[in-house]
């Protein structure tokens, strides 16, 4: 089994400019963070590997995910979980019900893996509360662990750490990092940020 | 080269919902193209197989034509200028303060408020015997008796126009308001006035040029409205000769089916009158655009400016007061016991007017209901469709627009004379479904313009979150985006509601004066002069318009009043 994410000959273009090609492994539990300016197409590659490139782009190449070709794969079929640097927890639900959409139908006790993901990241108990109600650190770790427990195969972080504070911000990138590695998850970082790049301790690729 | 990555998203939807932003224009434009071809078709003798002009020349005959096309075009004119000019007042002089903020709070309900309600009401308030000639008489007046004046039904068309104007203000004002953030107005506003130019000038000179050309179809609608109503030209309008869709309307209710054919002939004259109306105003702008940028460039400052402000709040505190006012009236009357004048109240307050039209008009509420709930909820599924069909497929929204204007550019007098001709010659019936079918002609174009905004407003990210976490397109949409966007769900809702139970024309044509709704029971009610009955049936009318408005503010507070990230959306 070949294990990894696998972007082969990847390019992408808008009208007849080349925005970027990329030719990478990311083996797992390998962070590649990609750097450049914005505008370089950061988060258009983010946008092709989760399958919702908007119309007007065009991408060539193949995406490999676990040895399964999911270049063309619905979005919803793909198995990549994705961090954006806002938390976007679904406003209507509660922190449980947030945590419970992510596990696939017919996962057997629904309750005690909510619970779990709860205790695990120092929540316990948070299940009722208002997503509204917490803290900017609170809603990321529920994020986090909102897409571990769909079970992604790949991890796709879109300058997750942006909207933290110093302190705060040193604190998730390292439960970001270390669930991601003990999973033995692939992971692609997209960020400005030297730091954020450094701290990933993996390959620097710069577009752009 | 092979795009792989071709809308992926695409494949989790082939073509389930592609039909429907089609099907929804289908909804929308086929009943007025085949109203419009059974008008033609009867107008012209195309329907007997041959031309002629036999029905024109008879409608150029009739004694009323000229004064009649002089009353639509002269009302419809009138009235646009009107609620433009009180609109763009108000906007530039009051825009951003607290003051307008107020009138803000009171646009909804006054465009939720029935046009035969609120016809009604300020013809209760102006008429001789209403009640501003109560509050002055007899002690400035002298009058005992109310004078022999014919203030309402003038045959100027005055008393038609001024109720148009209140009724069209809070239109205009809300679509100006849902353009305002594209145009940037308030840095435009700071830079002129920083550069020394006084409120209303600055606004007329950098911000209007843009939001006119945002609210131009708007404007369309109003001038096109105001051209071809029938309620409220048949309660605040003149009667010999009645404005010309009033008359297109006698014709099609005359027993002599003959006159059929004359209505079509009237109704096509109709249609060219709007037509030539709008292509009128389109001049006007060409016109008005280069004297204001002659205006632009001399410089002026605006010395005129506290004068427009304060005829801006005026006149739009006029027109709300008016409609408010005429509101109360209503209400007054419809608990009057004895009420003669001048006295300014009634002698007692009495619940006999409720128990004697209160059952009939509890019938007609059912009617009413029935009709608006099954046309809102056909116009939010087909919205909602089209709208998921336009995420889905990445299809562009923005060169439909003007389709979605259309069904309400044409007169209504125009195409609906058409839809019952051609119902009858078709061999099918006038009735419910007809009603409804028209009904949804309307309802679409407002559901449609009330959610797409929120709708395409929403963060794209949260939706490819929920794909990413393993949603489907279907349980994306059931689970993630339609909750979340139940308040503007519910508010679209009511909007369509509020629309349906305003019909009068569509239920009347269309139903073959069968199908009696509080609005065409209680327009029926405008030749009798009953004040207690148009009391009651206007009011009724207003609450079932009022109530669904309500309900989109209360459901969400209940239901999310545990999820503060709810409150705004």
């Amino acid at each position: 089994m070949d294990k990894g994410l696998r972007l082969e000959e990847v390019t992408i273009s808008k009208g007849s400019d080349r925005l970027l090609s990329v030719n990478e492994v990311i083996a797992p539990g390998e962070v590649l963070s990609v750097m450049g300016p914005s505008g370089a197409g950061k988060s258009t590659l983010l946008a092709f590997l989760t399958g919702t490139l908007p119309r007007g782009f065009r991408a060539t190449g193949r995406v490999i995910l676990d040895g399964h070709d999911i270049t063309a794969a619905p979005p919803h079929k793909r198995r990549m979980g994705l961090l954006f640097q806002d938390a976007l927890l679904f406003q209507h639900m509660s922190v449980g019900q947030n945590l419970a959409f992510g596990l696939a139908t017919g996962t057997p006790d629904r309750r005690a893996r909510v619970t779990e993901a709860l205790s695990e990241v120092d929540l316990s108990g948070y299940e009722d509360r208002d997503p509204a109600t917490l803290s900017g650190g609170q809603r990321a770790r529920v994020a986090l662990m909102r897409m571990l427990l769909s079970d992604p195969c790949a991890l796709l972080l879109d300058e997750p750490f942006s909207g933290l504070d110093a302190d705060l911000r040193a604190q998730v990138r390292r439960m970001v990092f270390s669930r991601a590695m003990a999973r033995d998850l692939p992971v692609l970082l997209v960020t400005h940020d030297a730091e954020d790049a450094r701290a990933a301790e993996g390959r620097i690729l710069r577009i752009g | 080269m092979r795009d792989v990555a071709r809308r992926a998203e695409e494949r989790a939807d082939p073509w389930r919902l592609r039909p429907l932003p089609l099907l929804t224009l289908a909804a929308m434009l086929g009943p007025v193209a085949a109203g419009l071809w059974w008008t033609l078709a009867p107008a012209t003798g195309l329907d007997e197989g041959r031309l002629s002009a036999g029905a024109f020349r008879a409608v150029a005959d009739w004694p009323g034509i000229a004064e009649a096309t002089r009353l639509s075009l002269a009302t419809g004119l009138m009235a646009t200028l009107g609620a433009l000019g009180i609109t763009t007042l108000i906007l530039a002089g009051w825009s951003g303060t607290r003051a307008f903020a107020a009138l803000e709070r009171l646009l909804s309900p006054l465009l939720a408020l029935p046009h035969a309600a609120a016809a009604f009401g300020i013809a209760f308030l102006i008429a001789p015997s209403g009640w501003i000639a109560r509050a002055l008489s007899p002690w400035l007046t002298g009058w005992e008796r109310p004078p022999d004046l014919l203030i309402v039904q003038d045959p100027w068309g005055l008393a038609l126009t001024a109720g148009l104007v209140a009724k069209e203000v809070p239109f205009l004002l809300l679509m100006s308001l849902a353009a305002l953030p594209q145009t940037r107005a308030p840095e435009r506003q700071r830079v002129a006035q920083a550069l020394g130019y006084g409120r209303v000038t600055g606004f007329l000179k950098t911000t209007f040029p843009g939001l006119y050309a945002q609210i131009r179809l708007p404007v369309y609608v109003t001038l096109a409205y105001s051209m071809s109503t029938v309620d409220v030209a048949v309660i605040l309008g003149p009667n010999t000769p009645p404005t010309l869709s009033v008359q297109i309307v006698r014709w099609m209710s005359d027993p002599d089916i003959a006159m059929r054919d004359l209505a079509a002939a009237a109704a096509l004259w109709q249609f060219a009158l709007v037509a030539g109306a709008i292509a009128l105003w389109r001049l006007a702008e060409i016109a008005t655009a280069a004297l204001g940028r002659r205006w632009i460039a001399t410089g002026s400052r605006g010395a005129a400016d506290p004068a427009l402000r304060a005829a801006g709040y005026l006149t739009g505190l006029a027109s709300a007061a008016a409609v408010i006012a005429g509101l109360l009236g209503l209400a007054l009357w419809s608990v009057a016991a004895r009420w003669s004048f001048p006295e300014a109240l009634p002698e007692a307050l009495t619940a006999r007017s409720w128990m004697r039209h209160g059952p009939g008009a509890l019938d007609s509420f059912a009617v009413t209901a029935l009709i608006a709930a099954i046309a809102t909820l056909a116009a939010l599924v087909l919205t909602v469709g089209s709208l998921e069909a336009e995420t889905r497929h990445g299809l562009r929204p923005s060169r439909a627009l003007w389709l979605l204007y259309l069904p309400l550019l044409i007169p209504q007098t125009a195409f609906l004379p058409g839809v019952q001709i051609g119902l009858l010659s078709v061999g099918l019936d006038t009735g419910l479904g007809p009603v409804i079918a028209t009904h949804i002609v309307f309802v679409l174009p407002y559901v449609f313009l009330s959610l797409a905004g929120p709708w395409r407003a929403f963060d794209p990210r949260t939706l490819t979150v929920a794909a990413t976490l393993g949603a489907g397109p279907d349980r994306t949409l059931w689970r993630i985006r339609l909750p979340m966007l139940i308040p503007a769900l519910l508010t679209a809702a009511a909007v369509g509601t509020a629309v349906s139970v305003g019909q009068y024309l569509p239920t009347l044509l269309a139903g073959g004066g069968r199908v009696a709704t509080l609005t065409t029971e209680a327009v029926a009610l405008a030749s009798g002069g009953d004040r207690r009955a148009i009391g009651v049936w206007s009011l009724t009318q207003t609450l079932v318009a009022f109530l669904p408005f309500a309900l989109a503010l209360a459901v969400p507070a209940v239901l999310f009043r545990n999820r503060r990230g709810m409150a705004h959306g």
